[in-house]
């Protein structure tokens, strides 16, 4: 008897087509909105807490100016080596700190050329920035006293200057004077604001201040917190010390800034997080307008389909059977949906999630969560009309106007 | 007469009456109607629209239930029968044919006429041979694999009698089965008819409002007002 039902309910499928396949396309366009938007929205969460990862645990930057205060970094004077010492020496919960100078140049090494920016640092760099080595080695403190010219060079140099080739030992061209690559960073990607973090050479900071900025300014300060440590308190400590140092009176604003990189992190985490949050209403919405474009298909059909019952009681189809029928037919028609909607997701995000530089995560429990919705609209819209039509004497579902 | 030595009619309603609506605003279609059809027999039902024809042909088809009265079917009395047990009969012993035919649109002959086999679970092969076989029984050898859409009413109202007879049943009930068609047409169902009462011994009731079809029956009863009003055997017809 069931597989006689079921080649009804497949029949009864075949004959409808239209109307098959606007029931599939409702439950296909609401599951695959909701999937690809989830999954997108993992993806990015992910993306950002990875960032916080490789952003070093604890990690303060200290520049010069005010964040907010608009032209302020022009007129603020700059660090200089001796504040690092100063950081390191009096706060007992800072961990390194390192100096740091930027400068913007276009490298040469061969035929290739490329424009970066070049960091100027201690050994210290590599610890509280959270790098670790891919290849050759960190300079070593008497390259850093004698401001050698010798670097360590991020992915994408090594990508863009020696393609394949192995790059420590190489040599690379900066402005009048060339530099020895001794190393080479692992990959980190994209940093959270959506930079290029491999994109990137360190230097000693003296070669820097003597062969590029010309001066011994120090433009940042990175501080690695002890991890027993509060951040917000060392921030204090280093937010006081640093007036005191720049002799700033009560009256004074600080005319230097203490960024907390993680907390800026975290906010976009928790920035993503809402945005994920409302993406995926708004999928569900259309969810549930599949659901109701479902509705529709079913009120409408609702009288064919009460003379359709009445036509299969009249010639002797018990009540049961023709609910089975009507339900096979649901949950066929509404589990293909979510199958093809699931399909249709996968695809979806992964290539979105490729173009937009974020993971691609499949989440179970959303695809899941879609499916089982999708079937219980095919089933509650499809089924219970019938329920009701099967119940009837058959001359009235027959008469059915 | 000895009563109890007649032997018990295929078909006996006693005292049968339907009202449709509640209270002041019901309205009695069926005022106490009482028939006896014997087996084989092949009866006509005239009377005026409104008399309550139809409604006397869906009770005895079971596709709607009397307000009151008895209807015994085979000895059996059906008010008696729970929803599950009447569609059973149906399936099993009654073959109805409307006047509308009531056809699964979208959907061939063949699939149309093998409906009431698929829901007796009879096996494919079985099945197939039975509704092709039921098709040019009613003269649509050839027709099998066309939707109700591409046939004529003619052509519909056959598939219609294909599906009533693909069962064999005992009795086959037809709600002015011609009423939708022109005069040769409806010549060439009544033939139809006749012939499957004639040759299987299926038991016939049909409604009609055409004299001369009338006469192709044995017996024509005429309902009047919700009452059967006259009931008389039809002289030409003795087989
Ligand atoms: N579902 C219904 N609801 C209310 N009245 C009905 C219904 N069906 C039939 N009737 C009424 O019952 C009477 C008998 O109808 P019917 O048996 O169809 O007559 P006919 O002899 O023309 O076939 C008619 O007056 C009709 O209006
Ligand atoms: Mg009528």
């Amino acid at each position: 008897m069931i597989w006689n039902t079921l080649l009804l309910a497949l029949r009864a499928i075949r004959r409808n087509l239209l109307r098959s396949f606007l029931t599939i396309l409702g439950i296909v366009i609401g599951v695959a909105a909701v999937i690809t938007m989830v999954t997108l929205g993992d993806g990015a969460t992910k993306a950002v807490s990875d960032q916080i990862a490789s952003l070093g645990t604890n990690l303060l930057t200290v520049r010069p100016g005010q964040r907010l205060a608009g032209f302020g970094f022009l007129g603020a004077p700059a660090f200089k080596l001796d504040d690092a010492d100063a950081l390191r020496a009096q706060i007992s919960g800072i961990r390194v700190v390192a100096p740091t100078v930027n400068r913007s140049v276009t490298v040469v090494s061969g035929a290739n050329n490329w424009a970066t920016s070049i960091t100027g640092s201690s050994l210290d760099y590599f610890s509280a920035g959270n790098w670790k080595l891919a290849g050759g080695r960190y300079f070593n403190e008497s390259e850093e006293h004698a401001g050698k010219a010798v670097c360590v060079i991020g992915d994408t140099i090594r990508r863009e200057l020696f393609g394949s080739q192995n790059p420590v030992g190489g040599e690379i061209r900066v402005k009048q004077f060339s530099c020895e690559v001794i190393g080479l960073l692992a990959a980190k990607g994209q940093s959270a604001m959506g930079t290029d973090q491999d994109d990137t050479i360190v230097m000693p900071l003296r070669t820097v201040q003597r062969r590029l900025t010309g001066n011994t300014d120090v433009r940042a300060l990175m501080v690695s917190v002890r991890d027993e440590v509060s951040t917000d308190k060392v921030k204090k400590q280093i937010e006081q010390l640093m007036r005191e140092r720049r002799r700033l009176t009560e009256s004074e604003d600080n005319n230097f800034t203490v960024f907390d990189t993680r907390q800026i992190a975290e906010t976009l985490t928790g920035t993503i997080k809402v945005m994920t949050m409302l993406l995926g209403a708004v999928a569900a919405v259309s969810l549930l307008v599949g659901g109701i474009g479902i509705m529709n298909i079913m009120l409408v059909s609702v009288t064919e389909r009460t003379r359709e019952i009445g036509i299969r009681l009249a010639i002797g189809a018990l009540e049961r059977e023709v609910l089975l029928q009507f339900l096979i037919e649901s949950v066929v028609l509404s589990a293909f949906g979510g199958l093809v909607g699931i399909t249709v997701a996968v695809a979806a995000s992964a290539g979105l999630a490729y173009l937009m530089q974020v993971p691609f995560l499949f989440n179970p429990g959303i695809n899941l969560l879609a499916f089982l919705f999708a079937a219980a609209i095919g089933v509650i819209f499809g089924f219970f009309p019938a329920r009701r039509a099967a119940h009837l004497n058959p001359i009235d579902a027959l008469r059915h106007e | 007469m000895n009563e109890s030595a007649q032997p018990e009619p295929l078909i006996r309603l006693a005292a049968i009456t339907k009202s449709y609506g509640q209270g002041a605003a019901a309205f009695q279609a069926l005022r106490g109607v009482d028939l006896e059809i014997a087996a084989g027999e092949f009866v006509a039902i005239m009377g005026p629209s409104g008399s309550g024809k139809s409604t006397v042909m869906n009770i005895l088809g079971c596709l709607d239930t009397p307000t009151a009265g008895s209807y015994r079917y085979d000895g059996v009395q059906v008010e008696k029968l729970s929803r599950n047990q009447r569609a059973l009969l149906r399936r099993n012993y009654l073959g109805f044919v409307f006047q509308g035919f009531n056809l699964l649109a979208r959907t061939t002959a063949l699939e149309n006429v093998e409906l009431p086999l698929l829901y007796r679970g009879e096996p494919a092969a079985a099945r197939h041979a039975a509704s092709r076989e039921a098709l040019r029984a009613v003269g649509l050898k050839g027709w099998e694999h066309h939707t109700p859409g591409e046939l004529s009413g003619g052509q519909q109202q056959r598939v219609a009698i294909a599906r009533a007879i693909v069962t064999h049943p005992t009795v086959l009930l037809a709600d002015e089965p011609t009423g939708n068609l022109d005069t040769r047409t409806s010549h060439e169902i009544m033939e139809l008819i006749t012939r499957l009462n004639r040759d299987r011994g299926i038991t016939v009731l049909m409604v009609t409002h055409e004299h001369d079809i009338a006469a192709c029956a044995q017996r024509t009863v005429h309902f009047k007002d919700g009452r059967v009003e006259r009931d008389t055997a039809n002289a030409g017809s003795a087989r």
